[in-house]
């Protein structure tokens, strides 16, 4: 009892310095935890893919369109369910900087494979039946105000040109990985109004959107596609979404990879106060430790004290920078809009945080508490601070 | 009077461990800031190293990649034919029109599919582009299905070391080349002859022309000439302009990235830095009191004290700097998200950056050492004497 007393008593004695390292702490923690969920945020769409879904597109690279008419073969083989046409957009509303994804779909397939894109049966009615509507998201109609029946215009990147599209319906996510800045339009509108601007570039699909009926067959189903291509002019490249989406933060990975380093520099940098912290508290009561080892007791409780009084300190500062993670989490991702769509601090990144803390409390009392441990009682007593 | 330097020097030389950990820490943060602006500088030099100064790009307009524009073979012509173009060897138009399309290639060591722009040229582009130059091999010969690659892609992709054969757009390529743009953005590309490239994806019409003016302050008068054409719907700019364009989210993306971590990640070096100066001062009261009574004045006290602090913030900030010197040998590549296709470049550590970075250092440390010194210098000489 005496020994946790003693060691709430000295962590107590420099309010000022204690205060301070566990403002350092809290700072450390939560910058840990934000880069750590921005990492996850990144990976979302991977989190968020279905076994049950594939996708089709041209081998040579995603900007290289398909031919429509591979829709129905990918159709005709065998455990393919559904197919839809799907196209990215790359409007812009506005200014370039408000991006949100956009694709062209076939309302009905497409929506049948998501499931988790919740929406009204009358709202998703009204959508399929106007060529010019628009189906978007609850994040995406929050960030810019639309509402059911506003227009939205948008600038042709790929597809040259103004567009305006109805809002027509509003989907809300199905779980907690459903990313609602999705903007959908009719594919067969996109074609239609290509077929009058720029004919050659009509009757093409940017990728097929696949579900199929066995998750187990999806490689053989896969290749089953791609076979019928082989050779031809636009030969194809299946994957499972899941896959598809991996390979997309691969390509950003070097950013990935240098988000997670500095995420574990900053918890060196407090390493480095909180040491330095222990080391100076170490130091002073050299004469108390020599002079507690003179009464009798042992040099692990007195390293104990010291090991004790650095765990405790970062605890407090952890509770804190977790408790705040939270909080400042969801105000960053309502501050960054639709750029991270699925923003939420996960149960890995709070554990990863705790044992940080710990490693960083024992750490910095080791050298302090081997000093204090070896110490000779006359040559402690005789120390000054 | 001022107190010695040397009673400055001796304070942190005594307590070397809490220096070593207060500068440490700082030297960390120096570390990043210094890194992100590396970075950034890298990026930069790499797509303003791809432009030249006299050369125009001509995209379709609204469309903000060479990947997503077109510009068909009519427009083409009316462009070469314009009177502010130069004429190079042989009285040619110094003309390249060009068809960008992006194949994926897997990466050397972790096999990785990855966007890589593709890039069918015109007879001109060497001549338009006089930073490449051949470190292997040879150009590809006009009319026939040979490429050549650029320096950092030859590094980092399969197949594609001079002699072995790509396969994309339904046919085989012969790798006959590696060149060197020193650092632009082209070290990443694939160029093939363009006629080549458009008949083996079946394409009607070029993504970009390129060509050199004659004046490059001309671009003005001529754009707003062509835009009054009704045939043509096309975007006119200088080249290095469109090149920094398409650095711009990743640029902004990175420095915004690196600001905030700096500045969090300052507090804590901070924070250290009070830390170690408050402890400074409660363990020399008497020493301070001494001082004092010896005639020193509050300021001097006040600037031993500070002093002391700025030497810890330029202890991490050179040791910042030092670490971060190494980045340098470090290549990073990732998408970009503009031109949707990799694109490497390197750390690049400027005057600029090292100063800034080393004034970061100082800053911290007379922001973390001002309170303590304050402290320092409003003890009155009577009380410090007597907790001695």
């Amino acid at each position: 009892m005496h020994f946790y007393k003693l060691i709430l008593r000295n962590s107590m004695r420099h309010k000022l310095r204690t205060g301070l390292t566990v403002l350092g702490l809290v700072v450390a923690f939560l910058s840990f935890g934000l880069l750590q969920s921005i990492v996850d945020a990144w990976y979302h769409g991977a989190e968020a893919a279905a076994p049950n879904r594939l996708i089709t597109r041209n081998a040579v690279s995603l900007t290289i369109p398909l031919p429509l008419h591979y829709r129905e073969k990918v159709r005709a083989v065998d455990g393919v369910k559904t197919v839809a046409a799907t196209n990215w957009f790359a409007g812009v509303y506005q200014d370039p900087k408000n991006f949100f994804p956009q694709f062209a779909v076939e309302p009905v397939p497409y929506f049948s494979m998501y499931p988790e894109y919740r929406l009204q049966a009358d709202e998703f009615a009204a959508f399929v039946r106007d060529r010019k509507g628009a189906v978007i998201g609850r994040k995406l109609a929050q960030t810019y105000g639309f509402k059911v029946g506003d227009t939205v215009p948008l600038k042709g990147t790929i597809f040259p040109g103004n567009w305006a599209f109805v809002v027509r319906a509003i989907y809300d996510a199905g779980d907690a990985k459903t990313d609602t800045s999705l903007f959908f339009f009719h594919w067969d509108y996109l074609n239609e109004t290509m077929k009058q601007r720029m004919p050659l570039r009509a009757s093409q699909a940017g990728i097929f959107m696949i579900e199929i009926t066995d998750v187990d067959r999806a490689a053989a189903i896969s290749e089953a596609i791609d076979k019928q291509f082989r050779n031809s002019i636009a030969e194809t490249l299946t994957e499972t979404e899941q896959a598809f989406q991996i390979g997309f933060v691969k390509q950003t990975e070097s950013i990935v990879i240098a988000i997670r380093i500095v995420s574990f520099v900053v918890i060196f940098i407090i390493l480095a106060v909180m040491a330095n912290t222990m080391a100076m508290t170490a130091r002073e009561r050299l004469r108390e430790y020599a002079m507690l080892k003179a009464l009798g007791f042992s040099p692990g409780y007195v390293a104990g004290l010291i090991f004790g009084e650095s765990l405790a300190i970062a605890a407090v500062g952890c509770a804190i920078g977790v408790g705040l993670t939270f909080p400042v989490g969801s105000w960053f991702a309502a501050q960054m809009g639709t750029l991270f769509p699925v923003f939420s601090v996960s149960g890995q990144t709070v554990v990863l945080q705790i044992v940080s803390a710990l490693a960083v409390g024992t750490i910095a009392a080791l050298l302090p508490a081997r000093r204090a441990a070896r110490v000779r009682i006359v040559e402690g007593l005789r120390a000054i601070g | 009077m001022r107190l010695p330097v040397k009673y400055t020097l001796r304070n942190l030389w005594t307590r070397k461990l809490t220096t070593i950990l207060t500068a440490g820490g700082m030297a960390l943060v120096v570390f990043v800031f210094a890194a992100v602006q590396m970075l950034d500088t890298g990026l930069r030099a790499t797509l303003v190293a791809t432009g030249q100064p006299d050369n125009m790009l001509v995209t379709r307009r609204g469309a903000n990649a060479e990947i997503s524009s077109g510009v068909d073979r009519a427009q083409a012509s009316i462009i070469e034919s314009q009177p502010e173009i130069a004429t190079g060897a042989g009285g040619k138009r110094l003309v390249s029109k060009e068809a960008v399309i992006l194949i994926t290639l897997p990466k050397r060591d972790t096999g990785q599919a990855t966007n890589v722009t593709t890039r069918g040229v015109g007879e001109s582009a060497y001549a338009l582009r006089p930073q490449v130059r051949f470190v292997q091999g040879r150009a590809f010969a006009p009319g026939s299905s040979e490429v050549v690659v650029g320096k950092s892609l030859a590094e980092r992709f399969e197949s594609t070391s001079v002699g072995s054969v790509l396969r994309f757009g339904g046919r085989e390529w012969r790798v006959v080349g590696v060149f060197d743009s020193g650092g632009a953005a082209f070290d990443s590309e694939v160029w093939v002859d363009a006629d080549q490239l458009m008949q083996a994806f079946r394409r009607q019409a070029y993504s970009s022309i390129v060509a050199r003016l004659l004046d490059a302050g001309a671009i003005d008068a001529l754009r707003t000439r062509l835009e009054a054409d009704p045939r043509l719907t096309l975007d006119l700019k200088p080249e290095r302009v469109f090149y920094e364009e398409q650095s711009q989210a990743l640029s902004k993306f990175i420095s915004y990235l690196g600001l905030t971590l700096s500045i969090i990640f300052s507090i804590g070096a901070m924070i250290g830095a009070m830390i170690t100066m408050y402890a400074a001062v409660a363990n020399r009261v008497g020493e301070i009191g001494t001082l004092r009574a010896l005639g020193y004045r509050r300021s001097a006290v006040l600037a031993a004290f500070l002093f002391e602090a700025v030497l810890l913030g330029a202890i991490g900030g050179v040791v910042g700097i030092a670490l971060a010197s190494f980045m340098q040998l470090v290549q990073i590549s990732t998408l970009n998200w503009q031109s949707f296709s990799e694109l490497a470049f390197s750390f690049t550590l400027t005057p600029e950056i090292a100063v800034k970075s080393l004034i970061f250092g100082v800053v911290m440390g007379v922001v973390g050492g001002f309170l303590p010194a304050v402290r320092a210098a409003r003890l009155s000489i009577v009380d410090a004497l007597r907790a001695a």
